[in-house]
């Protein structure tokens, strides 16, 4: 909870930027998720912000690492969602997961994480402070509650974002394919990208720094 | 010690920044041990509130146009969607000029979790949890916990039954034993967490089995069914959105104590 008056503050810094870059869309004015600018650590201690992931469709959604109910179960749907498109397919698309239990998935618990459920390249598992999880759930319609044992009730939804950050679809359906949300993302992925995604951008930016 | 001052100067310079600082009036609420509607996975359900600070009153139209007036970005036809929804302000005639209909001393309404979110961190405060505020409108004007005297839980539900008003009457209701006002009466009030309150919509009761949309114990059994009020307020802010907003929602802000608890 510590840094959550910096979040506050970055919420309200972040609307001039987030009106700023509606101007520009062609989308209906702000209903980029992207316009929320949330500080968030990457498996491997990197830092970016959701709308460095501006440019390629992203499957999104939430968790933390001590679930052993449900939160397998998402990341082997989003596994068997990626196995069912073609190479060129998946690699215009990224994962994103974001930790709602940042006082226990710190960067070494994401990256063990990483390594144990077989995420490549293509998977973000990020974290950020508890004020800031409750806000990219709140921009994500997720819902998750710390219970007493310090386990949480959560919904289980997976999110897809499109290029510019606009939520395109949402599946409730785990353990199997959903074939909407399939059908949304291979049309995602398949649009010529125009510009070099976001994320690209971001993990080169930090290699070379 | 750094962090904290330096969040203070932060605070300070944000401030300076609005043009103003807003003074609103909090009281302290001491820390307990508390018995919530909401279920737990343990046994003894009962959760530890730390002492916080809790606005006196919810925040009111002439508060609230200062701050949009101060602070362009929450302006109704400024705000991203994705922050406010088109119900935003949306019985102000101008997006500065709030309903003649009510006083300005009203509560607000109309106003997204975001926006009540970013209108509490002017005052360095945020919403509070929902615990928290649970727990302040458990009191009456004697007790703190009132909740077993039926007269009380009566008195309470005959506001649900009452017919709404066309406007919103001023803030400034019957203190409660901490010198907390209006939190039942008036208007319905967001919470830091409302996303977390989930009551309903477990689909593993409804019929497909690969749906789960909600994991965990608990999701949908409450405790103390005779609460009626305080389920309404769970059962209303588990339908919302974050961007969502409605012309009986306000809020109010809470916030920590200057000195670290122990």
């Amino acid at each position: 909870m510590k840094s959550a008056p910096l979040a506050r503050r970055q919420l309200l810094c972040l609307l001039a930027a987030g009106a700023l870059s509606a101007a520009h869309a062609a989308a209906p004015v702000g209903s980029s998720i992207y316009a929320l600018r949330v500080p968030l650590t990457d498996q491997n201690g990197r830092d970016f912000m959701l709308a460095d992931l501006v440019g390629q469709p992203v499957l999104i959604s939430m968790f933390y690492t001590s679930c052993d109910a449900v939160c397998p179960m998402i990341f082997e749907t989003l596994r068997l969602t990626l196995a069912r498109l073609n190479e060129r397919e998946r690699s215009h698309v990224r994962v994103v997961m974001v930790s709602f239990d940042p006082a226990r998935d710190t960067v070494a618990v994401l990256g063990r994480t990483a390594v144990g459920r077989g995420a490549d390249a293509r998977w973000t598992l990020a974290r950020t402070s508890e004020a800031d999880a409750r806000q990219v759930a709140a921009v994500l319609g997720l819902q998750y509650r710390r219970l007493a044992s310090g386990e949480f009730n959560h919904s289980s939804e997976i999110v897809l974002l499109d290029e510019r950050g606009q939520i395109a679809q949402r599946s409730a359906l785990l353990g199997n394919v959903d074939p909407k949300l399939l059908q949304s993302l291979r049309t995602l992925a398949a649009k010529p990208t125009a510009e070099a995604p976001g994320f690209q951008r971001h993990l080169s930016r930090e290699t070379a720094g | 010690m750094g962090a904290r001052s330096q969040r203070l100067y932060a605070l300070m310079g944000a401030l300076a920044a609005c043009g103003g600082a807003l003074a609103a009036d909090y009281v302290r609420l001491p820390g307990t041990r508390f018995d919530s509607v909401l279920p737990q996975d343990v046994t003894p359900v009962s959760v530890t509130i730390a002492p916080f600070e809790l606005r006196v009153t919810p925040v009111t139209v002439d508060e609230y146009l200062r701050f949009v007036q101060s602070h362009a970005p929450w302006q109704r036809d400024r705000i991203p969607v994705v922050f406010a929804n088109r119900r935003y302000l949306a019985a102000w005639p101008a997006p500065l000029q709030p309903s003649a209909a009510q006083p300005r001393a009203a509560p607000v309404t109309e106003v997204s979790w975001f926006a009540a979110q970013a209108y509490c961190a002017i005052e360095g405060a945020r919403l509070p949890t929902w615990l928290e505020w649970e727990y302040a409108a458990a009191a009456d004007a004697n007790r703190a916990d009132a909740r077993d005297d039926p007269q009380w839980r009566r008195r309470i539900l005959s506001w649900y039954e009452r017919p709404s008003a066309a406007a919103l009457p001023a803030v400034g209701g019957e203190a409660n034993v901490h010198g907390v006002r209006d939190l039942h009466g008036l208007v319905w009030e967001w919470v830091d967490d409302f996303n977390a309150l989930f009551i309903s919509g477990d689909s593993r009761t409804q019929g497909d089995p690969e749906r789960v949309k909600f994991c965990g114990a608990g999701a949908i059994s409450i405790v103390g069914r005779d609460s009626y009020a305080v389920l309404m307020r769970v059962a209303l802010l588990s339908s919302l959105n974050a961007a969502d907003s409605t012309t009986h929602l306000g809020f109010r802000c809470a916030r920590a104590l200057k000195e670290a608890p122990p």
